[in-house]
């Protein structure tokens, strides 16, 4: 029998398909991974109070300066409780670590630090998610990594490890170091 | 009243209860009141697999269904609101997606291969029709010929 090409075409079209979907499928894309729209622009501007003192205020000008960890955390989330003896330990290795405090209540938040230990140079109280929603947080914990002149470098979402740290988030701060 | 009655009207209200989570707004005018919903139907939660704005319960929703609402009672465009939800949480969190170099092919794509398998067809219906008349030979016709007028 001769194979009409017209013929072979929805058998071909099929098998392209059939690529594409095994593709993803066996390359495991993330369908919950969010990209970031601030990884490669600047920390947005904000005016938040001092977690600490609600009436000194603190702005972009007053964090950005040398390169850091930008971590939204909050008592209300579990993993950040997870996560917070790691960020002890990164402090305690001089990784400067900036807090936000995301829709929290503050005597809440100040009881978590004075139990649970401060690896935070300074914290910004943003009980609203203002600042938050600006930097398209879509929960806690998220940890930002901005470099000396405020640009936003990568973005992580969930709590981090001791082995994420090493295998992967250290080379990427040392790079902005 | 029976007890099955009242225990029917306490599951009754207990689902009310539970689908009444979303907070209630008050709009201006029904014109913004159908560019809200229109909107947060269109946004897509980013925390939540599968499930828009509009239909989700995630914190992060109820903040974007809120800074829609207060964007519009500001006077922004929807293309405006759009394109600022856009700024924070990227394409992601449109479910139509916009305009662009990258997105034009959604466009593009559907009516090249809608234009082809046209072509296709028509191709293939006129070899056909053309294959049937050839493979009648002047012997053959005259035959034909001949067996319809016996029959009349």
């Amino acid at each position: 029998m001769k194979l009409k090409p017209l013929l072979v075409l929805p058998l071909v079209s099929v098998l392209v398909l059939f690529t594409i979907f095994g593709y993803v499928l066996v390359r495991g894309i993330d369908p919950r991974a969010v990209p970031s729209a601030l990884t490669g622009d600047s920390l947005p501007d904000f005016k938040l109070s001092n977690l600490d003192d609600g009436k000194q205020f603190i702005t972009r000008s007053d964090i950005v300066g040398q390169p850091m960890l930008v971590n939204i955390w909050a008592t209300w989330c579990g993993s950040c409780k997870y996560e917070h003896p790691v960020l002890n330990s990164l402090a305690a290795t001089g990784v400067r670590i900036i807090g936000i405090n995301y829709k929290d209540e503050r005597n809440l938040a100040l009881k978590w630090l004075s139990e649970y230990a401060d690896p935070y140079e300074v914290n910004v109280f943003d009980p609203n998610g203002d600042l938050g929603f600006d930097l398209g947080v879509t929960g806690a914990p998220e940890t930002f990594f901005v470099d000396s002149n405020g640009q936003v470098h990568y973005r992580y979402q969930g709590p981090i490890t001791d082995t994420i740290w090493q295998t992967q988030l250290k080379a990427i701060f040392d790079e902005m170091v | 009243m029976k007890w099955f009655n009242v225990l029917f009207i306490l599951v009754v209200l207990q689902a009310t209860n539970v689908f009444a989570a979303t907070e209630i707004l008050t709009f201006d005018s029904d014109e913004l009141r159908n560019r809200y919903t229109e909107l947060t139907f269109q946004f897509r939660c980013p925390k939540c697999q599968n499930q828009n704005v509009a239909d989700s319960n995630a914190p992060i929703s109820l903040d974007i269904r809120q800074k829609t609402y207060e964007m519009l009672h500001q006077g922004y465009s929807d293309q405006e609101i759009v394109d600022f939800m856009v700024d924070r949480y990227t394409e992601f969190v449109i479910y139509k997606p916009q305009m662009s170099i990258v997105t034009i092919w959604l466009w593009i794509v559907p009516a090249v291969l809608l234009i082809s398998g046209l072509i296709i067809l028509l191709t293939l219906t006129r070899r056909r029709v053309s294959a049937e008349e050839a493979t009648l030979s002047e012997d053959e016709a005259l035959r034909l010929k001949a067996l319809m007028e016996d029959k009349s």
